[in-house]
């Protein structure tokens, strides 16, 4: 097979005497979808922010298609292609959805100073392709009639949607959602999962996936990781993962 | 009712111990027995009347509080102005009215009023820039003053020194203030809140005593004085120009008068005011304004979507440092002295006020509380040493009514038009 977008080997973090992970591994292939699940406090979002750069990893080798990019600040790893989402969502609750999405752009804009200043025909064009990409991408959410409303007064499904329409403004590679099924309804989960669809098959978008609904997760994923304690448990196609008795065991207790 | 007796009784008791220092008393012992000097007997009549209203106002204020509330008329009528003064579009309309009303009145103004209305502008400026800081990027900066100084002292010196003219050395004074913002941000804004507030406090007032210090080039606590006044286009103000160089009453035929000189400082500075409006304006239009609102809801996420938080808030840093360049420069002109004394945290909290009262992020705002916070003090002279104790009023008056500032923006939203 042909080298993995994210090979992620040997990760641990220590906080203190607490050893959060413990030496997880981690390949993910281009156009993949992959999960990574494991009970409560098994150390998933951890992970998550090593690979992000929000945490420096203890140990471990990150490499990002062969480069490697670990203990690089946060805002680096994005713009490498790399975003991600919370656990609890993060909009920008007083700025309009629309404004959500052009603040994402940031790194795309002009920001010339005097090119604002003046409102150059080069800062206007700048502009109208961002505010044109952010419609484009409201459309793909289907939240273009509420565009113009402050994203805290949106529905939370909405608010979750609207996260990921946010993160793909940022163009990345990978797209790394920590539990975005939470607190959805079964539709609103049946959309999502056609909005990870969308995302790999339309736009060559690889996911990485924290989630606790086993229905979306055996039903999407290429892959899965499962992780417990800190500790890589198995590792393997969604059939070999339902049948894996450490895994069944680590979820529902020894018997 | 009657669980609000005690705190009735406190808030009198609480009245009469604070009218001994309002009022200036002096309790001295005569023997056993404790007397109060400097009071008449009209003082103890106030400070009694004083202490039963606050006791009857504690008692009752609920149920008055709730009155209010009840009584549909007035209340609302004030939330939709409130609400309408503060649109956008409203507020540009305002501002264009208050530039051309700017512009005109000092021909007919006296010659104090012109002068006084050029101190607020130089705070309204000072307030705008801070205002980036503050209100825009949600940075708290104690230390405003000091760009203000390095603004003022960087004309001086350059006066002094190399006989530079005000509108030279104008550009300079903002960049050098601009580059101490920037120097000083670099370490400092990975700091939040509260520590923030400290070390830029901290910079304030070592700016100023290094001023103080460094005798030899800044002449220590005497300052530096006969700094050069602002010319047009070389045309001076002066009854007699130097050699070489001609004086605006020559030039134009006119009479010498000395209000040309102040009208010509009032006009520069509402230029000055102008650009900065401009330029605030176009920046909270711009996609670096966008980021400082976005980073100041949210820094996590500003991260994870990748934009760099820390040159976001120096950017921030540095261009409310530039405009108290530019009005540091133009006190210097418009005093012809500058000493450490004019640099004092109590400036940084004018201005910090300033900010507050007029709402955060709001350039009206701004204006506003700038012409009440200077021109309050100039109007009740008589009144001087209770300035502090009227400011504490008000601004307790603000934290209950109208936390928000005096006219809170509602920023200039995108719309996405189909």
């Amino acid at each position: 097979m042909s080298r993995p977008l994210l090979d992620v080997s040997g990760l641990t973090m220590r906080f203190g005497g607490l050893l959060a992970v413990n030496g997880v591994a981690l390949q993910v292939h281009d156009r993949q979808v992959v999960s990574m699940i494991g009970p409560n406090g098994a150390g998933k979002t951890t992970v998550f922010n090593c690979l992000t750069g929000f945490y420096r990893p203890t140990e471990g080798k990150i490499l990002l298609d062969g480069e490697s990019i670990e203990g690089l600040p946060g805002h680096q790893i994005t713009r490498k292609g790399v975003v991600r989402t919370f656990q609890n969502v993060r909009l920008f609750k007083d700025m309009t959805a629309i404004e959500n999405l052009l603040v994402a752009q940031h790194r795309h804009l002009n920001t010339g100073f005097l090119a604002g200043l003046f409102k150059t025909p080069a800062f206007r064009k700048s502009e109208r392709e961002a505010m044109q990409y952010a419609a484009h991408w409201l459309e793909q959410v289907d939240l273009v009639d509420c565009a113009n409303r402050p994203a805290g007064t949106l529905a939370y499904g909405q608010q979750r949607r609207l996260e990921i329409a946010r993160c793909m403004m940022t163009r990345p590679r990978i797209l790394m959602l920590d539990e975005p099924a939470a607190g959805l309804n079964p539709r609103e989960t049946e959309d999502l999962k056609a909005l990870i669809a969308l995302l790999r098959d339309q736009h060559g978008v690889t996911v990485l996936l924290i989630e606790h609904d086993m229905k979306l997760v055996m039903s999407i994923s290429d892959h899965i990781v499962v992780i417990n304690q800190g500790c890589p448990l198995a590792d393997g196609t969604p059939e070999e993962i339902r049948a894996n008795p450490d895994v069944i065991k680590a979820y529902l207790g020894e018997a | 009712m009657t669980h609000r007796i005690r705190p009735a009784f406190f808030s009198a008791l609480l009245v009469i111990a604070l009218s001994v220092p309002v009022f200036g008393l002096k309790l001295t012992t005569e023997g056993i027995a404790l007397i109060v000097e400097g009071a008449t007997a009209s003082t103890y009549w106030i400070i009694a009347a004083c202490a039963v209203g606050m006791f009857f106002w504690t008692l009752f204020h609920e149920r008055l509080a709730a009155g209010w509330a009840a009584s549909p008329n007035l209340p609302r009528i004030l939330a939709g102005a409130g609400s309408f003064l503060t649109l956008p579009s409203t507020q540009r309309w305002i501002i264009c009215t208050l530039i051309v009303v700017a512009l005109v009145w000092p021909f007919f103004g006296s010659r104090g009023a012109v002068d006084i209305a050029t101190l607020i502008l130089i705070y309204v400026m000072l307030g705008l820039g801070l205002n980036i800081v503050v209100g825009l990027a949600g940075l708290l900066d104690l230390g405003y003053v000091g760009f203000y100084a390095v603004g003022a002292y960087t004309y001086a010196l350059l006066s002094e020194y190399f006989g530079f003219g005000f509108w030279s050395a104008l550009p300079i004074a903002g960049a050098m203030a601009a580059l101490f913002g920037f120097l000083l941000g670099f370490p400092v804004l990975r700091l939040r809140g509260d520590y923030l507030a400290i070390v830029t406090l901290g910079f304030g007032e070592i700016i100023r005593i290094l001023l103080r210090n460094m005798t030899d080039i800044t002449g220590g606590p005497n300052g530096i004085s006969g700094i050069e006044k602002p010319t047009l286009f070389g045309l001076s103000f002066d009854r007699r120009a130097e050699e070489g160089m001609q004086t605006f009453h020559q030039f134009f035929g006119l009479e010498y008068e000395s209000i040309h000189k102040v009208i010509f400082l009032y006009l520069i500075a509402v230029l000055l005011v102008l650009l900065t409006l401009f330029v605030i304006n176009r920046l909270l239009r711009m996609p670096i304004g966008r980021a400082w609102e976005a980073l100041r809801e949210d820094e996590i996420a500003c991260r994870a979507l990748g934009m760099n938080p820390t040159i976001i808030k120096l950017s921030a840093f540095t261009l409310g440092a530039t405009f108290a360049g530019f009005a540091g420069s133009f006190f210097a002109a418009r005093q012809g002295l500058v000493s450490p004394e004019s640099f004092t945290f109590i400036e940084s909290a004018i201005i910090l006020a300033i900010v507050v009262l007029g709402g955060m992020g709001s350039q009206l705002g701004v204006i506003l509380a700038a012409t009440v916070m200077i021109l309050l003090p100039e109007l009740m002279r008589e009144f001087s040493e209770y300035r502090m104790l009227m400011f504490g009023a008000l601004m307790v008056v603000m934290m209950i009514w109208r936390p928000q500032g005096l006219l809170p923006m509602q920023r200039p939203h995108l719309e996405l038009k189909p």
